[in-house]
């Protein structure tokens, strides 16, 4: 319980150990145990403050705090009048705006009012001297904690737990097994299918054409001049049943480059057709759309974690945390002109996996 | 104090008699009046910065009123849904109904927009206000015995708290969160053996499901919220038992608390603060827009808008991401290992598990085993100030480096220079950070000192008979001289073999990490002293 100060001021100095009702004094480790230091002054005379002294300013604080309760009163009603007067009105955005402010500024009134009015009754006139209160040790006294002992060695000795090796230790297999079935119950959060045959493979197939993100119309070689950029999905995709999971693999960035300034590896000579180029719009780190194509360096540059592609150089990392090219869908054109996929692509696009390579 | 009983001998007005017999009524079923004797006269000890839990305590009710409104109108599905709402320019657009419902909130309901800016700001406050909180407690030793368990929990609610950040901004699934859930896959799928099955399992099958949306929210609402507010009640319970710690002052001991009690001045003061800060947030939330997921749009795959910054308590961890230099994959045995994604992972687990074990960390070190409830300035423990300043260094590299594209733009650098300074910045900045703090407090310690025993220059200056001028000291009252002089002060460890005659290694490694702590330091003045430096003076 707290007591007024003054009695039990300054009687031990900061840094003892706290009483510990007969405990064994706790070991100070390296601290330095001072012998000589500077002994605590105990409490500063109480300075009353302007409220104490003066009725008249006592009672001006009083009608202040009541004014700050009378004005959350008023707060709160305009609030109420604020949610019918400026009514949301579809289509108008400012009506939207007026509304959260009005109602908002009404709200903040009604809590602000109650607030500083209590902290301000609290400050300027409720009791306005520090009170103390002793600490005890944290520590159960030695009473108290032999009793727990004692409930322990009782409960022991009466279920025979620590004795009856063979009971005890079933019964902590036991509950060491039993939470397997919730674990496995979790199997089923996601499909039957194997994750890394999914990952394996995208929407894309021979012969299927190149088309515009997101209307889906087909793209001609001809529409691309050069250093023009096309963002493009698989013909069908929007009609397919999965179209966002397979948005997120199949997403393509279209470029066109001159055919001489593409250096091609061997194997992919004829991936690209007359300079045009399909390079996976995933990140190989963790997956953003490598969105940013500058067209006089020709780098892509992804926007969430800063890798840079190159795509003259088969979108090479250039910078960044990614570590491997996105990966090329090869190209060529069908009879009519249109661009089509020669195949998926041929390595898992997206972020790196565990099973990647297997 | 006198507390004579003298209204016992008035007739009770109808009021009085209401509530004592109100008061009877429920004490006879509960014996609330021991807990209303324990709780309702403990004194709560005063300073600014003990206020900072509180606005954590307080921006999380908020967060629970506000979200509890949002709960009624928001639809955690993620079934695809043409829009129809009132915000024109998304009319007719495919997106999810978890999408859809959140623009209905924001247009369509009254206060619908301003309840999701309350709670978005409140859980901004909430996040930066623990962060506040942990790091008065930090720097001022709060977290020693006996609240070593009590920090630990503080820490976990400050996990639980971006947990319940990042499960919230994510369920709008609107263009920015798609795409930080796409970036959480990612990194999920880096992590070795196990990472592409729990991204499977996660999302329901491949990102991004139709199912995570749903599984987010009742994370968000249920499971982390309850977790949370039994964290927060233990948290409060050993508050109540520890007490509070207070600064050093006069009157002020190891074995007191001083402050104001519960009943009527502190309840009054932290009733109102609530508030207060409820209405503060109200007020920005009134007046400043918080995440306008209508101008992102609805998830797509395919397109991301340049600049992309996730809330900014996420920032640190996306800032890990960024500063991996180039290269770090490789495959080994088939399989492939992510370095630029496990290394992030790894570093910045081993960074929150140092602050998560800190206390014991400097028990051990220090092998104090009593009770302190007097909270040191920062100065007088410079080693533990230093490595704070070191760790607070390596959290702000890092989270600059989360808008390096940004700070590129803005500042018209090339990205690649902002990546390659801050990747130096977070090796060299801690260091550095670490032995200017240190080389402050410990010159701190000293004015402190020479206050303490010459005086503090009062600005007076004198001409002596003779012509010289001098500046006149003036000597601190006894109150001013006892907040410079009363501290801990602790020294380095000396190795001494044990009873069989060894120097274990955990011995040998506790002296040195011992030395490091406390090798430089300044004790406090002695009495001696002070009486010594009075006779030079007089």
């Amino acid at each position: 319980m707290a007591d007024d100060h003054g009695d039990t001021a300054g009687s031990t100095a900061a840094g003892k150990d706290v009483e510990q009702h007969g405990a064994p004094a706790h070991s100070a480790g390296t601290a330095v145990v001072a012998t000589d230091e500077v002994p605590n002054p105990g409490f500063p005379p109480h300075r009353p403050r302007v409220t104490d002294l003066d009725p008249k300013v006592d009672k001006q604080q009083e009608r202040r705090v009541s004014t700050m309760f009378l004005l959350s009163i008023v707060g709160s009603v305009l609030a109420v009048v604020a949610y019918f007067v400026f009514p949301i009105e579809p289509g108008n955005m400012q009506s939207v705006r007026n509304n959260t402010l009005f109602l908002g500024l009404g709200i903040t009134l009604g809590l602000l009012g109650i607030g500083i009015g209590a902290v301000h009754w609290s400050k300027a006139l409720m009791q306005g001297h520090d009170l103390v209160e002793q600490r005890h040790g944290t520590r159960g006294s030695e009473e108290t904690r032999a009793k727990a002992v004692e409930v322990f060695t009782l409960g022991n000795k009466d279920s025979g737990f620590g004795r009856r090796t063979l009971l005890r230790r079933s019964l902590i297999g036991a509950l060491v097994v039993t939470p397997l079935p919730a674990i496995v119950l979790f199997r089923d959060l996601a499909p039957a299918d194997n994750p890394v045959t999914l990952l394996k493979h995208t929407f894309w197939e021979e012969g299927m054409r190149l088309t515009r993100d997101p209307s889906g119309t087909p793209i001609k070689a001809s529409d691309l001049t050069i250093g023009s950029a096309f963002q493009v999905i698989p013909e069908g995709l929007n009609d397919s049943e999965h179209r966002i999971e397979e948005k997120a693999k199949a997403s393509v960035l279209l470029v066109r480059l001159k055919p001489e300034d593409l250096e091609v590896s061997e194997g992919r000579e004829d991936w690209n057709y007359d300079g045009i180029v399909a390079y996976s719009k995933i990140c190989t780190h963790v997956g953003c759309p490598v969105a940013l194509y500058e067209q006089q360096t020709h780098h892509l540059l992804c926007p969430c974690h800063q890798s840079q592609f190159d795509i003259k150089r088969e979108a090479a990392v250039i910078f960044g945390p990614a570590k491997r090219p996105l990966p090329q869908l090869p190209i060529t054109v069908d009879s009519e002109g249109y661009l089509i996929a020669k195949s998926d692509f041929t390595e898992p696009i997206g972020p790196s996996f565990w099973e990647r390579k297997l | 104090m006198t507390t004579t009983p003298t209204q016992d001998a008035q007739p009770k007005t109808r009021g009085q008699r209401f509530t004592g017999a109100a008061a009877n009524y429920i004490d006879e079923r509960t014996s609330i009046s021991g807990l209303v004797k324990e709780v309702g006269r403990k004194i709560f000890p005063d300073h600014w910065s003990f206020m900072l839990g509180e606005v954590a305590l307080y921006s999380f009710i908020v967060i629970l009123l506000s979200g509890t409104f949002l709960t009624f109108f928001f639809e955690a599905s993620m079934v695809e849904v043409h829009y129809e709402g009132s915000y024109a320019p998304l009319k007719g657009i495919e997106m999810s109904a978890a999408m859809a419902s959140t623009l209905d909130i924001s247009f369509d309901i009254r206060g619908g927009l301003l309840m999701r800016q309350i709670h978005h700001w409140a859980a901004l406050l909430f996040v930066a206000s623990i962060g506040l909180h942990m790091l008065r407690v930090y720097f001022t030793g709060a977290f020693r015995k006996p609240r070593e368990i009590n920090w630990f929990i503080g820490f976990v609610l400050f996990v639980l708290a971006m947990a319940e950040g990042f499960t919230g901004y994510s369920l709008p699934d609107d263009l920015l969160s798609g795409n930080g859930l796409r970036i959480i896959d990612g990194m999920v799928k880096g992590i070795p053996v196990i990472g592409t099955w729990i991204s499977y399992l996660l999302f329901g099958g491949e990102f991004p499901g139709v199912d995570i949306v749903s599984r987010l929210y009742i994370l968000h609402i249920m499971l982390l919220p309850a977790i949370i507010i039994a964290a927060i009640g233990i948290h409060m319970l050993l508050l109540v038992i520890n007490k509070h710690t207070q600064f050093a002052g006069p009157g002020r001991t190891n074995d007191n608390v001083v402050g104001s009690p519960v009943m009527p001045g502190f309840a009054a003061k932290a009733g109102g603060f609530f508030f207060i800060i409820f209405g503060v947030i109200t007020l920005i939330a009134s007046t400043f827009s918080i995440n306008p997921v209508w101008v992102y749009g609805p998830y797509d795959p395919s397109p991301v808008s340049a600049g992309t910054q996730p809330d900014w308590y996420i920032g640190f961890a996306d800032g890990a991401l960024r500063l991996v230099p180039p290269g770090w994959e490789t495959e080994w045995f088939g399989f492939t290992w992510s370095f630029n994604i496990i290394a992030p992972l790894v570093i910045l687990g081993l960074f929150i598990a140092i602050v998560a074990f800190y206390p014991f960390i400097e028990a051990w070190v220090t092998g104090d085993k009593r009770e302190h409830h007097i909270a040191d300035r920062p100065r007088n423990a410079p080693t533990r100030t230093a490595i704070g300043a070191a760790g607070v260094t390596f959290y702000a590299v890092l989270w600059a480096a989360a808008s390096s594209d940004l700070i590129a733009t803005h500042f018209k650098l090339s990205i690649e220079g902002v990546i390659h300074s801050c990747q130096a910045l977070l090796i060299f900045g801690p260091i550095i950070a670490y032995f200017i703090t240190k080389r402050v407090c410990l010159g701190l310690q000293k004015k402190d000192r020479e206050i303490a025993l010459h005086g503090y220059e009062s600005g007076r200056i004198v001409r002596l008979p003779h012509g010289e001028y001098i500046e006149v000291h003036e000597q601190l009252d006894d109150y001013e001289l006892w907040k410079l002089v009363s501290y801990e002060d602790y020294k380095p460890l000396m190795v001494r073999p044990d009873a069989q005659g060894r120097i274990t290694i955990g011995q040998r490694l506790r002296a040195s990490v011992s030395r490091w702590f406390f090798e430089d330091r300044i004790a406090p003045v002695s009495q001696k002293e002070i009486e010594q430096s009075k006779d030079e003076h007089h």
